[in-house]
């Protein structure tokens, strides 16, 4: 007979919101965001860091939700693709996935706006390079990415000009 | 000789259009670009009263007229044809959409289903009573509780939701199980024992093919035939023979090839997920992460033995699919029954290794082709011999087989075409319909037969294509209709773009250019199962404010399909894009689509909008025309008004104009439908497979650089240019044409879906089922891709739009082929280009050189290289005596 898992209190500070609930120990950060505080909007692709769709921002860098143990995301500063929108706005990154047409399906999206925007913080006008590099690690299978590096870089002049 | 390319470009007397682009990136336009939905015109500036439907029209609202589509000419369009937002763009990029494991239901349970270990065995016995006692088990069950087989196709029922005796490949489905919580689903399939004897296993097409005793992967459907053969597809059109003798005989060439297309699979970043809802009403509700709702809908009802009328499908947003979810899978007839039997809501999501098992992609094919073409370059016959390696069940495999050959016949001229297809069993995950469903693997080994001989008789390849484009209007050998065609536009797009003509033959050792074409369907104009009713239907209610709701049965999949609806209703009655609100992917609310594959939504659900559209539009002219004393075919909708054709003075908020029509006509709304053509194929057995309405045409450029040390192919850049003939948003078509660039390129370079040999392990085990090890393209993977639209306005397609969404899929390969043959001079007859293969192939071409590079039958300076050494398929009969089963019907 198996053991009721073990459950754990996880406190989290998500998208400026103090939040907690008790998940399984085992939970990844996934798991408690999805399952745990409702916030479906990353995604689970392959649930061990090949796709990069549960891709979040913690502490400014993107980070695998999946591969993450929640505890290591306590005490931290959390956003998720709920939170990138700057009250009624989308975030420039998102309105210009919009216009470019660069979310198809959409599945992946979420992941790849938290990698945009976490390299934008850091490096407001990259190049085109620099996009791809920093989104090596979220899968598309949709687009063939051009519509996304226009996207990015669209992104980029509105929030420099 | 290379003629220029404006001399060719309109040879044809077609009258296709060149879209103008948003510039390339790097100067990328101002976001003012892109219209804002509400960046309409203003009325009157674009519709003058001439481009009205004649009054006669209005009298007969019932009737349906065939489908008058396309604007006059000179008629402006609003909203169609600009660069546009998504309806569900924002919600997507918010992370609002809520896809099928988003959603969730008090008390839900969670299933998980316990899948064989054995490529071939008999079940002999499954004891489920250790799981039954596991705490927090709800639910167990096994085939017997789903005795019923299911298949896409009505005629190749062969898959049972969990197998009752027998599993077919590693990954059947054996039992389920709906538990508390997912731990514990996984714990109770652990105490499932099942009992196996186990069968040999076929892991090879041919040797399943040569097979002369049972026991098959399935019963032979009369004794004496090979249960290892699903189909057999025998069609000649003309005299081959006596083409092949002419190449032959007057200066030309017959050019012979052996080719392996690799199977590779679908892989949408969301698995396939599932929730079944049964209620005390015998309601039963399942939300699945499907493209074909409406097949769903029928096989759960007819699995279960429930009335179709309580069975409800629901299809949420879709995160990928690519015809990865376009049959019912096991998930979904488990859902349900775990949930009847346990009255609670049950979900199953499957693992990514779950999803690889699934598989339903791209068939491996073995493929032979002759062809003959005369001095001149022209085409004199085609002769093509395929064996198709199936995995363990049907699936779409009859119409497969079918299409191997049937849409090979365009966009060349062919005077004579045989083809024999074989689909094999085996012992591995079964195969269906990837994007570009059984065209993508013969298209590959056409074009670079086309490659050699255009270097045979040294002619230029793009020059070549020409000589041999069929043009508009016409019929293909095997008696296809061909309506519009913008083929000869698409090759003179991507010849200017690219530069081809100072990089063709001319790039320094390392470096290639290489071009192919392709055809494609927009959609079948026979449905999978037999039936007279419409393909695509919407029905469309017109609020009082102003608002227009549309519920349509087509399946948002990514395409856009929900934004192409909203931008044909806005443009037809006039209302902001903002005010029409699209209801979709619900059987208990829509209208039938029959779903998203075959590229067949825009094309038939924009004229089901157009037909609905119109009719309400008829009844709000009618009623404003009474108003203003003017006739009907006077009073036009647009930018948000009414207005009088001819007096722009006179006008009304279209709010107005509808509240005066409901007035006058009652509740305001329509259905509207589309149904095909169903006379214009050949007389033959199996001409109706492969009949569209209209075909899309598309040609590429590919451009690479080879490592000779490593082999490895880097892919630089592919032009790919499309005829889809009309782009109803421009951004959307592109969107279709670089994913669809980027998933050619993907098998072209990188991806093969493969199983290992007892030998190598595990019979029938997956050889890399994740996404680190089956390896899809990254951002850093990925050529630059430029899309180049071409529109040749189709007469019967909505606006004349045709498809766009796997057409662009299927020159990527053989253009990246034939692109390496230009960079180092080595013939890649077998995917994936991979490293291995392709330094194998510089070696042998260096071990070679200096003697007579050309082998039997090979014209020319190509080396036939990195086949697999399974051996050729014309070296071993594919088809016994005897095993060949009649046509199993279409």
């Amino acid at each position: 007979m198996e053991k009721p898992a073990q459950m754990k209190v996880v406190r989290l500070r998500v998208n400026g919101d103090r939040r907690a609930c008790g998940v399984p120990a085992h939970y990844t950060l996934l798991e408690t965001l999805r399952y745990g505080l409702g916030l479906t909007g990353a995604k689970q692709g392959c649930d061990k860091g090949d796709c990069g769709a549960c891709t979040v921002i913690l502490d400014g860098a993107a980070v695998l939700s999946c591969l993450t143990p929640v505890w290591e995301a306590e005490g931290r500063e959390l956003r998720t693709v709920e939170g990138l929108a700057r009250g009624p706005e989308p975030h420039p990154v998102q309105d210009e996935f919009d216009l470019a047409g660069a979310a198809q399906c959409g599945f992946c999206t979420p992941g790849i706006l938290c990698s945009s925007v976490a390299l934008l913080e850091r490096n407001p006008s990259p190049s085109r390079q620099e996009v791809r590099e920093a989104l090596a690690g979220n899968l598309c299978r949709c687009t063939g990415y051009e519509k996304i590096y226009d996207a990015v870089e669209a992104a980029a002049r509105r929030t420099a000009g | 000789m290379i003629r220029p390319a404006g001399a060719g470009a309109h040879a044809g007397g077609t009258t296709a259009q060149v879209r103008q682009r948003p510039p390339e990136p790097g100067d990328q336009g101002s976001p003012d670009d892109l219209a804002s939905p509400d960046d309409l015109p203003p009325p009157g500036d674009e519709r003058p009263p001439d481009n009205q439907p004649p009054p006669g029209d209005l009298a007969s609202p019932g009737d349906h007229p065939p489908p008058d589509n396309l604007p006059p000419p000179g008629a402006g369009l609003s909203v169609v044809g600009r660069r546009m937002r998504k309806v569900d763009g924002l919600a997507k990029a918010a992370g609002r959409a809520r896809y099928a494991d988003d959603i969730a239901f008090p008390g839900m349970l969670h299933g998980k289903v316990l899948r064989s270990p054995h490529p071939h065995a008999r079940i002999v016995a499954v004891d489920t009573s250790r799981a039954e006692a596991l705490e927090g088990v709800h639910a167990v069950v096994t085939g017997r509780d789903m005795p019923t087989t299911y298949g896409i196709i009505p005629w190749t029922p062969d898959e049972h939701p969990l197998c009752v005796d027998r599993v077919r490949y590693v990954g059947d489905g054996v039992a389920a199980v709906a538990a508390v919580d997912e731990d514990t689903a996984n714990a109770a399939l652990a105490l499932i024992e099942v009992e196996y004897e186990e069968l040999p296993a076929y892991l090879d097409p041919h040797e399943a093919i040569a097979a002369k005793d049972g026991p098959f992967i399935h019963e032979p459907r009369k004794e004496g035939w090979n249960g290892n053969v699903t189909k057999v597809v025998k069609l000649a059109f003309g005299d081959v023979d006596a083409g092949m003798d002419e190449a032959a005989e007057a200066g030309g060439v017959v050019v012979e090839g052996d080719y392996f297309f690799e199977g590779t699979t679908h892989t949408p970043i969301e698995p396939h997920c599932a929730i079944g809802l049964a209620e005390p009403s015998g309601k039963v509700t399942v939300w699945s992460a499907t493209q074909v709702p409406h097949y769903l809908h029928r096989e759960l009802a007819r699995v279960l033995e429930l009335d179709p009328a309580t069975v409800r499908v629901v299809q949420p947003p879709v995160g990928g699919a690519f015809g990865g979810k376009s049959e019912p899978f096991d998930l979904e007839f488990c859902v349900a029954k775990l949930s009847m039997i346990t009255g609670r809501p049950v979900k199953i999501l499957y693992t990514r290794e779950e999803v690889f098992y699934s598989h339903r992609g791209r068939h491996p094919f073995h493929m032979r082709y002759r062809t003959g073409a005369r001095a001149d370059g022209t085409l004199a016959a085609v002769d093509a011999e395929i064996v198709m390696d199936g995995g363990a069940y049907a699936s779409f495999g009859l119409v497969t087989t079918y299409y191997s050959g049937q849409l090979l016949t365009a966009p060349y001229q062919m005077p004579a075409y045989r083809f024999h297809s074989t689909r094999a069993y085996t012992n591995k995950p079964a195969c269906g319909p990837k994007r570009g469903h059984g065209s993508v693997q013969p298209r590959f080994a056409f074009e670079v037969q086309l490659d050699r001989i255009a270097e045979a008789l040294e002619i230029d390849p793009i020059e070549l294509r020409r000589r041999n484009a069929m043009g508009a209007g016409t019929r293909t050998v095997n008696d296809l209709r061909v309506t519009s065609n913008g083929f000869l536009e698409c090759l003179a797009m991507v010849e200017e773009a690219s530069d081809w003509r100072r990089k063709f033959r001319r790039l320094p050792y390392g470096r290639g250019v290489g071009t192919a074409g392709s055809t494609y369907i927009s959609g079948t104009n026979y449905p999978v199962y037999p039936n007279e009713m419409p393909h695509s239907a919407v029905q469309l209610q017109v609020d009082r404010s102003g608002r227009v709701a549309v519920f349509s049965g087509a399946s948002e999949i990514g395409q856009g399909v929900d934004s192409m609806v909203a931008y044909v209703v806005a443009e037809e009655l006039g209302v902001p894009l903002e005010h029409v609100r699209v209801y979709a992917g619900d059987t208990d609310f829509t209208p039938v689509d029959l779903g998203a594959y075959s590229s067949r939504v825009t094309f038939m659900l924009g004229n089901a909008c157009i037909d609905a559209a119109r009719r309400v539009k008829r009844q709000v002219q009618e009623a404003v025309a009474k108003e203003w004393d003017a006739k009907p075919g006077e009073v036009l909708l647009a930018g948000g008004l009414a207005v009088r054709a001819g007096d722009t003075g006179t006008q009304m908020p279209l709010r107005e104009a509808f509240n005066l029509a409901e007035a006058a006509f009652g509740a305001l709304g329509a259905t509207g439908s589309y149904n095909t053509p169903k006379d214009v194929h050949g007389s033959y057995r199996g001409a109706t497979i492969g009949a569209s309405p209209a075909y899309s045409f598309t040609a590429h450029v590919a451009e690479v650089e080879v490592d000779p040390e490593t082999g490895f192919v880097d892919v630089s850049k592919i032009w790919i240019a499309h005829d889809c003939g009309r782009a109803l948003n421009p951004v959307l078509v592109e969107g279709q044409m670089e994913g669809s660039a980027y998933m050619g390129f993907a098998e072209a370079i990188m991806e093969e879906q493969v199983f290992k040999t007892a030998e190598q392990g595990r019979a029938g085990l997956h050889n890399a089922p994740s996404l680190l090890d089956y390896r899809i393209p990254t951002s850093l993977d990925t050529p630059a891709l430029r899309s180049l639209i071409v529109e040749s306005i189709d007469p019967e397609g909505p606006y004349g739009a045709k498809e766009a969404g796997e057409g662009p899929l299927h020159p990527s390969i053989p253009a990246i082929a034939n692109a390496i043959y230009d960079a180092v001079g080595v013939r890649m007859n077998a995917l994936p280009f991979s490293p291995p293969r392709v330094w194998r192939a510089l070696q042998t071409k260096a071990a070679r050189s200096g003697s007579d590079a050309a082998g039997t039958g090979v014209v020319g300076r190509s080396d036939a290289a990195g086949l697999p050494l399974s051996g050729r398929p014309a070296e071993r009969s594919p088809i016994l005596a005897g095993a060949a089963g009649p046509e199993a019907g279409e």
